[in-house]
């Protein structure tokens, strides 16, 4: 009986992969949403122009930190509908019933919340740093400085989703619980931007950048179980 | 037996009847600590050679600083506690230090936006330590905030426990980030204060942080004994203890 059990239990590499294919596919289906984090970086980017000063000296110097605090918002945004729907049609409970460790699960929504919002953002970012006239220099730590920065805010930001997916209106509190908590990388991040423009080494940030991500790798995870677990079972 | 008292913690009843005792010495301790020290610190205490007066708040400021970032530390280990051991006293422990360090950190910050503008000639400068009060600021209003949102008291508790315990993790982090942005970014010209102080006016400071350590520890229990009475309500002992009151 017990054998029997244990061989029906799929490895931590299946659960894995079944729940991030599962997500992917969602995400994949739902297509619209997936430019919705892209469309508010290029409008909120456009309106920085439009309201502060078109000169290309001045959006140079404001370009790095910017771009930054933008995608950052824009991940804040994205952030709501993060366990949303699998709480409201009972998936989440079953994810965590489930003998596999809700870690793993964890992981890998959140994994692919990343490839969906981290990884488009990322990839957009130098575009628009055309548009900010972001000097040449800056391109290529922007890109590395989001990729690593974008999968902590990912983590970070869905220990706020996991707190608030129980309530109706969680959208406005789950920015206001997150945002102090993102101070340490959008400060590494601009910064990392900003010294290689001004020719310095970056190589600081950027290792900073990483181990906040190892960091939120290890710990993170635990907190949004927990934070799924007080969701769920009320 | 030696963990006795840990378990009688378990039992607001327990607590609420043994601080009884405590609530009026504390008060008039801290009180009279903070108002004799006022006196002392305000009138006898030597001016400083370089800020004049000015730098009298000082005796609010500091203990005030020093305090609200231990009620954080109040808060999530007592957060702790509560989701580790499901103590219910633990739980409001946790739910009333929120609201008490975010008005002393609140107050720290004002006080310190007094002390600024005599000195540094500007009410607000992003300095480091005044950056990381006010993300501190930012953490309790989370926290309180999180609290507010949900209608079931104990999923409310479980999870601002968890925030709060994030928010600890996070503090050091965002402590340090914050310090290497201010020295990445700004002329090291605004210095707080130097590094010594003459012992004529680090006496007075000493007693103030003592008396507001007391002051807040009164206030901490005061507010989770009227959370215990509120949640409590229901039961035998709160109707008898609100009846011998009136």
């Amino acid at each position: 009986m017990s054998s029997s059990l244990h061989s029906s239990n799929p490895t931590v590499g299946k659960a894995f992969w079944a729940t991030l294919k599962r997500d992917l596919k969602i995400a994949i289906r739902h297509r619209g949403e997936l430019a919705n984090p892209l469309i508010f970086f290029l409008l909120v980017i456009t309106m920085v122009p439009l309201g502060v000063s078109p000169s290309p000296k001045t959006l140079a110097m404001l370009a790095p930190g910017m771009l930054w605090v933008v995608a950052l918002l824009a991940t804040l945004l994205s952030l709501d509908a993060l366990f949303r729907s699998d709480f409201d049609d009972g998936t989440l409970e079953q994810l965590l019933l489930s003998p596999q460790s809700s870690y793993i699960n964890v992981m890998a929504k959140v994994f692919v919340h990343w490839l969906t919002t981290g990884v488009p953002l990322t990839l957009v970012a130098p575009l628009l740093g055309v548009m900010m006239s972001l000097p040449e220099a800056g391109y290529i730590p922007l890109l590395l400085s989001l990729l690593l920065g974008t999968g902590s805010l990912s983590l970070i930001g869905a220990i706020g989703a996991a707190l608030t997916v129980s309530l109706r209106k969680g959208g406005l509190l789950l920015s206001l619980i997150v945002m102090p908590l993102y101070v340490p990388v959008l400060i590494f991040g601009a910064s990392g931007v900003r010294a290689a423009i001004e020719g310095f080494a970056y190589n600081t940030q950027l290792a900073v950048l990483g181990s906040f991500l190892a960091l939120a790798i290890i710990a993170a995870p635990l907190a949004i179980a927990g934070a799924l677990k007080m969701s769920v079972n009320n | 037996m030696a963990w006795q008292w840990f378990h009688r913690l378990g039992s607001p009843k327990w607590f609420y009847e043994k601080t009884t005792a405590w609530m009026p010495w504390l008060l008039s301790i801290s009180l009279l600590i903070i108002i004799s020290v006022s006196i002392w610190a305000l009138g006898f205490a030597p001016m400083d050679a370089k800020q004049g007066n000015s730098y009298r708040i000082m005796y609010l400021h500091v203990p005030t600083s020093i305090v609200a970032m231990a009620a954080y530390y109040v808060m999530a280990i007592a957060g702790g506690i509560g989701i580790i051991w499901k103590m219910k006293l633990s739980n409001m422990v946790m739910k009333v230090a929120a609201p008490i360090g975010a008005v002393l950190t609140a107050l720290a910050l004002f006080t310190g936006a007094v002390w600024g503008k005599p000195t540094w000639g500007t009410y607000w400068v992003w300095d480091a330590r005044i950056t990381s009060v006010l993300i501190l600021l930012f953490l309790y209003l989370g926290v309180i905030a999180l609290q507010e949102a949900f209608s079931d008291q104990e999923m409310a508790d479980k999870a601002s426990a968890i925030l709060s315990l994030v928010g600890t993790v996070n503090i050091p982090i965002i402590y340090k980030s914050v310090d290497w942005w201010f020295t990445l970014h700004q002329p090291a010209s605004i210095k707080m204060t130097s590094s010594s102080i003459a012992s004529e006016m680090l006496y007075p400071l000493l007693a103030m942080i003592i008396g507001f350590y007391l002051f807040f520890t009164w206030a901490l229990l005061s507010a989770t004994r009227s959370e215990i009475l509120q949640r409590e309500i229901k039961t035998k002992w709160v109707k008898q203890a609100l009846l011998q009151k009136a």
